[in-house]
């Protein structure tokens, strides 16, 4: 049995509304804080990377894995599920609007292989990924996620 | 043969292209190291890499580098992937 992605989220929010990709990302980042993973400051710092290097964390068809770099806003580290009822625009031509955004926090380089090798396989996956976009809560998230995890 | 996988931070959108690269390497039977990086390192990465694998903003951001630089629109979609790392070793 792979790892439960559901294990590692911090939080899980269904159906948010965001009006720009800033709001996404700062609902993915209340998810890491509320979840203990991080400090505010990491949601700064997200924003502040898109700000800088532009929009290639949208890194599939309506995928956003919002992240910055290991810093001291990183308190544990963890993930963060956020779907949206509304495509928001983050910029990016080629896998514009996003309606998923998943936060990414990590404490070093290596800590957090084993959970991105089981975001990895979601992600990949796109039947499991239709039913978790129209998932309507943190429950069926978690129930999708469960099978996958004890499927692989 | 050397591949660095790049983003901007180093932790998320390249370690997860280096794992989707390694799968298309290993059916491909392409001998490779594949080293996920974020831009500083990256820089001088990939000066001595054969190719780098980033996406589109990424790659303006890097500039010229003697490595041949390959594009990526969606990190999951594997038959991209193989399509063009196949293009670029033959």
């Amino acid at each position: 049995m792979a790892l439960n992605l559901a294990e590692a989220l911090a939080s899980i929010e269904t159906q948010a509304e965001a009006a720009d990709w800033r709001t996404a990302i700062r609902l993915a980042g209340a998810g890491l804080v509320a979840g203990g993973a991080t400090t505010d400051a990491y949601t700064d710092e997200m924003i502040a990377a898109v700000e800088k290097h532009g929009p290639y964390m949208v890194i599939a068809p309506g995928i956003a894995l919002a992240h910055s770099r290991p810093s001291p806003a990183v308190l544990t580290g963890g993930l963060s599920w956020v779907s949206l009822a509304t495509p928001v625009e983050f910029g990016n031509a080629a896998n514009d609007p996003v309606t998923l955004v998943i936060g990414l926090a990590a404490k070093d380089h290596a800590a957090h292989l084993a959970v991105m090798q089981a975001l990895a396989g979601v992600l990949s996956n796109s039947v499991a990924m239709k039913r978790l976009a129209v998932a309507g809560t943190a429950d069926e998230v978690r129930a999708v996620l469960g099978e996958l995890a004890a499927a692989a | 043969m050397k591949i660095v996988a790049v983003c901007g931070m180093g932790i998320g959108t390249s370690v997860l292209l280096k794992m989707n690269a390694e799968k298309v390497l290993a059916k491909l039977g392409i001998d490779a190291d594949v080293e996920a990086a974020d831009m500083g390192v990256a820089r001088g990465a990939a000066q001595t890499a054969e190719i780098v694998l980033t996406s589109e903003e990424l790659a303006e951001e890097l500039g010229d580098v003697p490595a041949q630089v390959i594009v990526i629109k969606n990190f999951f979609d594997l038959e991209e992937i193989t399509e063009k790392l196949t293009a670029a070793v033959e």
